[in-house]
């Protein structure tokens, strides 16, 4: 615990230390604006909810979570600084629990900093804030599945660029088994059982309810399982990569 | 104590490290000597637990590197080779980060880190990020923090690899002035490194020791070891010069490079230096230089190593 609580902390200076944090928050509050008012029609839906907001969560989280986690450990094996890290006395798990904690804190706070727009919905009209809370955290837990996929295709290269590419074409395939258009292609041959199981695996399919504002058990523990699994993959990675 | 009993490590098919035990006591500064790949930094690597062993033990201080490694690891300081480090911190970010993983309280921390920063100098660039420091200070910043905790054992790969003469100069000196009781093991490829600090000096070649002695030891296998040079202040008859030489009864062959000559003896028991200055005296030559050879590491690290790699294969 102890460890995790030390590299969390460094790890999460880390981003403050450079133009990074800031870049990255900038464009991810620009971003989530232009989507909820443009795309969504924040205004011409005239409902006090959030729902256009959340709705582009999994798009957004897309192309930004992959540009947190690339350099999770991508850079430690390019600048050598794994070798140190994991010749320190602490676990592996305390290294990549700590680090995947701090991108997770990370992408929380650009998540807090969009509360204008809760501020201005509530001006508006009176939305139900227990949904919109309900869908801060589903958007909060499912940016950890995006990161804990990040953690792991960051581990298998020292390329932040093929860390970024491997992160966003996983996380689009997890987005896509639960696009309707997908699953409507594999109605056809794939017995139902199979097509359901495709569809249980997707962000999207978890997300949804969520950005209606109903956080059931069975998403959190969606959500959790995956970040626990690909933790536990990024360990498997790293070790199988350990002489690189 | 540090005992390493048949490390091997394979990558894919290829041994990197083939079948190397050595036990190293409390007190000895060992050097680790090799040509580059004869896995010097990967036996380094197994012992401080980054990478696993393909077959072998490694105890440290008698913990077991597989079973115990973090307790291994608590008693060892490390320096990977090419000085890794966040280069987006200050060192007293650093060493504060490396120190709270050592387990020291804030205060604690805080001593520690004034005591490393005196003995690396490093009070000048404190502050500063180390990506804009020198490779010279990177380096220390890197000793810093190996040595922040006062390990019992000290593993360092290539300290001095890359350093201007005055900077290799201090380091060796810092790795000298360490306690007597501390295990060091460096590895380095500069052989005059190994008389300068080491206390013991084990070749590696392809994957196995070919060679483990004293740096005397070493320096005694040398055929040039007890050879004798003579400078001649002008160019005299040389070849008549040689062949005086080569009759004395003690000269196994002669080296001729200029104005030098290189006298070789049979035996290497201190006899020829009398001969030649008596020779020298009676002749009435002119010399600026005569004087006895220690023995040259580079070509006793050469035959060791070329012989090893050639029964390796």
């Amino acid at each position: 615990m102890q460890g995790i609580n030390i590299v969390l902390k460094r790890e999460f200076a880390s981003y403050f230390a450079t133009p990074i944090a800031y870049v990255f928050i900038l464009i991810f509050l620009i971003l989530s604006g232009v989507f909820t008012f443009y795309l969504g029609n924040f205004y011409e839906r005239q409902q006090a909810d959030l729902s256009p907001f959340f709705n582009f969560h999994p798009w957004l989280y897309l192309f930004l979570v992959p540009a947190v986690s690339m350099r999770l450990w991508s850079e430690e094996r390019k600048s050598g600084t794994i070798e140190l890290l994991m010749t320190l006395p602490l676990t592996k798990y305390d290294a990549i629990v700590g680090k995947f904690l701090a991108a997770w804190f990370f992408t929380g706070i650009a998540l807090l900093l969009t509360f204008p727009l809760w501020v201005t919905v509530n001006y508006l009209g009176e939305p139900d804030n227990g949904v919109i809370l309900a869908s801060y955290i589903g958007s909060w837990l499912m940016a950890g599945g995006f990161l804990a996929i990040g953690s792991c295709a960051s581990a298998l290269s020292k390329s932040q660029v093929i860390a970024f590419i491997i992160c966003g074409v996983t996380c689009l395939l997890f987005i896509l088994a639960g696009f309707p258009l997908v699953l409507n292609s594999f109605n056809d041959w794939l017995p139902a059982i199979l097509v359901d199981t495709i569809a249980s695996l997707s962000f999207l399919t978890h997300f949804t309810s969520v950005s209606k504002g109903v956080l059931s058990l069975r998403d959190m523990l969606y959500f959790i399982s995956m970040i626990v699994f690909w933790l536990v993959f990024t360990s498997v990675v790293l070790e199988f990569k350990q002489a690189d | 104590m540090i005992e390493v009993s048949n490390l091997q490590k394979y990558f894919g098919y290829l041994p990197a490290v083939d079948g190397v035990s050595f036990s190293v006591e409390p007190g000895e500064i060992l050097g680790f000597l090799g040509p580059n790949g004869a896995g010097k930094s990967t036996t380094m690597k197994m012992i401080t637990g980054f990478i696993t062993p393909t077959m072998g033990k490694i105890s440290v201080c008698g913990c077991d590197i597989e079973t115990d490694k973090l307790s291994a690891q608590r008693k060892m300081g490390y320096l990977p080779e090419g000085t890794p480090a966040y280069e987006e911190m200050t060192p007293r970010g650093f060493l504060g980060f490396i120190a709270e993983i050592r387990g020291y309280s804030k205060s604690e921390r805080a001593s520690r880190i004034g005591s490393v920063t005196e003995t690396m100098g490093l009070e000048s660039v404190l502050d500063q990020r180390i990506e804009t420091l020198s490779k010279g200070f990177k380096r220390r910043v890197g000793l810093a923090q190996a040595i922040i905790h006062d390990p019992k054992v000290l593993v360092l790969d290539e300290p001095t690899d890359g350093l201007d003469p005055n900077q290799k100069y201090q380091v060796r000196e810092m790795i000298r002035g360490l306690s007597r009781d501390k295990i060091v093991i460096i590895s380095t490829h500069i052989l005059e490194e190994v008389t300068a600090v080491c206390t013991r000096a084990v070749i590696l070649a392809s994957g196995k020791i070919v060679s483990d002695c004293t740096p005397r030891e070493l320096e005694e296998k040398s055929r040039y070891h007890q050879a004798v040079t003579l400078i001649f202040k002008s160019p005299e008859d040389i070849p008549a010069v040689v062949t005086k030489i080569q009759n004395l009864e003690l000269v196994k062959s002669v080296e001729e490079n200029g104005l030098e000559l290189l006298v070789v003896p049979e035996y290497k028991d201190g006899s020829l230096l009398p001969h030649i200055s008596s020779l020298v005296r009676e002749e009435g030559w002119q010399l600026a230089g005569l004087f006895q050879e220690k023995g040259r590491l580079d070509e006793v690290f050469r035959s060791i190593t070329e012989e090893g790699s050639h029964a390796g294969h």
